[in-house]
């Protein structure tokens, strides 16, 4: 009984986390949802070099786990979860170059249908593209398909956990800047970090994410439902979004400010992959019978 | 990264399973908190103990198993998995015994451990005085020193002591050196609830039992070998007692996900889709709580210690326990009101938010020692 990530494990996680941190995600992420791809392109294919589109072939889903937390944390743009999670369990194997799909009703628009080398819808490719939609996260290209399709159960529970741990990183990465903020921001002749109803808020979202945390790894272990992990990550990003925002004022509610990357993305990502209404009701049927 | 038992946690598993099957009263026993029920319990303890349950984690010299971390877990989901009764003797084994453990010398771990693992003496605790709730540290009980009889007398007023009704002997801090500022000057006494000078007068809970105590000290001697730990050091020493009440041992995972499989089960017999979520939410939070505290333990096991993690848990614990009762009761309807087994958990989860730490304490700890967050400026001092 470990449940700590071992040594491989912490070492994936960190040569993961120095490719980002040393890739300027923000720009990527700015770049893509403007419509230019290179910037974008350029950091899928590092990321492939370091393995991350062939871990739901090749490794555990503790490791995409792992993959989509950092991925979240970096608001790295593109559809992942399609060609690094669904796709290749869905498929049985690794996918060339990007792809995407949609899966009605939980999944209604194919992501960054315009940047990918081939959409499905569910595991049948050749889906005619239509119109795009707009989604509140600029990076999120969404696009109609027409085609028809079956959910492969295993790839939604694994695209489900890696949207779960997208979240995590998300909520994280948001905590840690409202950290920063409210310990540099001065009002009244103090830090506004110093006041408890500042403290307080945010130590909520400490605890919302611990407890997030085990859910998702646990059920990379099969220890519990990938539902059960997707609804206990959105509702600890969320808070994290809520009050990330509501500590940082009005800066925090420009688009200029790039903690608008992660406010939009943990709005979109709350419903992505089956709402919490549809997981709390999967569980709840799991568990009743 | 993996949740397997081994083949020896596996086969502590089923002799504790087999045995708690076997031996948990049918009936549940009348409340911890009556004369009766404080009876019935230590008759339970003592069955306990009689077949080395009762205390697990201890060693085997003091009628434990030398149970691991790991161990412990195990044998405390299987405990309220089979509904087994409240520890009336928690204070004792889990609050003050790792403090003898630690500080105690041989001498009291000999005459203070083998009662408290039978359930023959039951302890209360004695920390909170009507000035010093969250700030305990401002305490003003006082020690002061008798050289001539070689002991301390002991002066002042503890309120909301747990167990303290019905319970034998108690430990606290008294100030030991009036000069001394707050946390320094602190010692931490042993002594028995019947001793001349003390007076015991216990207070209703909302619940109407007793299950807590004013404690009136007028000059009670306490001889030194009943301190524990040095003279002055007490807030240290006391200290390790607050870790464990915050953290692992006080509230183990079994109790929630038991609880949470019965309310899943209620809602099974009323399923009013209106309370839904709350019956998900709770379930979740349980396993949660399971999947955390076995990131804990492997933290623990390799060397770590709780930290300023034990009030992430304390909040986390407390309002998950106060959630998952009152979605039991919006199932039971207009019958909630009406005195259960769910409404027994319910006024009992409603202390939660408030001992071993009010959750504003906590949020203040996890927002400082965690997020590194400013301390706020205190308050002018006495």
């Amino acid at each position: 009984m470990r449940f700590v990530l071992d040594e491989d494990q912490r070492d994936f996680a960190a040569a993961l986390e120095s490719l980002l941190a040393a890739s300027d995600t923000v720009a990527v992420a700015r770049a893509w949802a403007d419509g230019d791809h290179e910037p974008g392109r350029k950091l899928w294919g590092r990321l492939a070099e370091l393995g991350v589109t062939s871990l739901a072939t090749e490794a555990t889903p503790v490791e995409v786990a792992l993959a989509f937390e950092a991925l979240g944390r970096y608001a790295v743009p593109g559809p992942w979860v399609e060609s690094a999670a669904y796709l290749p369990t869905a498929l049985g194997r690794e996918v060339d170059g990007i792809a995407t799909l949609a899966l009605p009703p939980h999944v209604p628009y194919a992501l960054d249908a315009d940047v990918a080398d081939e959409v499905y819808v569910g595991s049948t490719p050749g889906a005619e593209v239509g119109d795009r939609v707009t989604s509140v996260d600029r990076t999120r290209h969404l696009f109609r398909v027409t085609g028809d399709g079956e959910t492969h159960d295993d790839a939604f529970d694994l695209a489900v956990l890696a949207t779960s741990a997208q979240l995590l990183g998300a909520g994280e990465r948001v905590l840690a800047d409202a950290v920063t903020y409210v310990k540099q921001r001065k009002q009244f002749g103090r830090e506004i970090g110093s006041y408890q109803a500042i403290k307080h808020a945010l130590a909520d979202v400490r605890i919302a994410l611990d407890f997030a945390r085990p859910l998702v790894f646990g059920a990379a272990l099969g220890e519990v439902p990938a539902s059960a992990a997707k609804v206990a990550a959105g509702d600890a990003a969320y808070l994290a979004s809520r009050t990330g925002l509501q500590v940082h004022g009005a800066i925090g509610y420009t688009q200029e400010f790039d903690l608008s990357l992660w406010l939009t993305k943990i709005r979109a990502l709350v419903t992505a992959w089956g709402t919490p209404a549809f997981h709390r009701a999967r569980l709840l049927d799991g568990l009743v019978g | 990264m993996d949740l397997q038992l081994s083949d020896d946690e596996l086969a502590f598993q089923t002799e504790a399973r087999e045995w708690l099957a076997a031996h948990v009263p049918a009936e549940p026993l009348p409340s911890l908190d009556t004369a009766e029920g404080f009876v019935a319990h230590q008759e339970w303890e003592r069955q306990l103990a009689d077949a080395r349950w009762s205390v697990v984690s201890w060693p085997t010299s003091y009628s434990g198993r030398e149970a691991s971390l790991v161990e412990w877990v195990v044998f405390e989901e299987e405990y309220y998995r089979a509904g087994a009764p409240g520890r009336v003797s928690q204070n004792g084994i889990f609050l003050l015994a790792p403090i003898i453990f630690d500080h105690g010398t041989p001498e009291q771990q000999d005459r203070f451990l083998p009662t408290m693992a039978t359930g023959e003496r039951i302890w209360a605790q004695c920390w909170s005085e009507p000035e010093a709730g969250s700030d305990l540290a401002s305490l003003r009980s006082t020690a002061r020193r008798d050289d001539e009889r070689g002991g301390w007398v002991l002066n002042g007023q503890k309120t909301w002591s747990s167990r303290a009704s019905f319970a034998h002997w108690g430990f606290g801090l008294f100030r030991s050196d009036p000069d001394a500022q707050r946390h320094a000057g602190l010692t931490y006494f042993l002594f028995p609830l019947d001793a001349d000078g003390i007076t015991v007068r216990p207070i209703a809970q909302l619940d109407g039992e007793a299950g807590f105590a004013e404690v009136f000290f007028e000059d009670v001697f306490v001889p030194d070998s009943d301190v524990l730990g040095a003279p002055g050091d007490g807030w240290r020493v006391a200290m390790s007692t607050a870790g464990n009440e915050r953290g692992l041992s006080l509230r183990s995972p079994g109790r929630f996900c038991a609880a949470a499989d019965r309310l899943v089960e209620l809602y099974g017999e009323r399923p009013d889709p209106a309370f839904a979520d709350g019956v998900v939410d709770a379930w979740i939070k349980a396993q949660a709580y399971r999947l955390y505290t076995w990131g804990t333990v492997t933290r623990l096991a390799a060397g770590g210690d709780m930290g300023a993690a034990g009030s992430v848990n304390k909040v986390f614990w407390s309002e998950l326990d106060i959630a998952l009762h009152e979605t039991a009761l919006d199932l039971l309807g207009p019958e909630a009101e009406v005195g259960s087994r769910w409404l027994d958990g319910y006024t009992f989860s409603l202390s939660g938010p408030i001992y071993a730490g009010t959750n504003e304490i906590q949020r203040n700890i996890v927002a400082e020692r965690i997020l590194g967050l400013p301390r706020e400026p205190k308050g002018a001092q006495r």
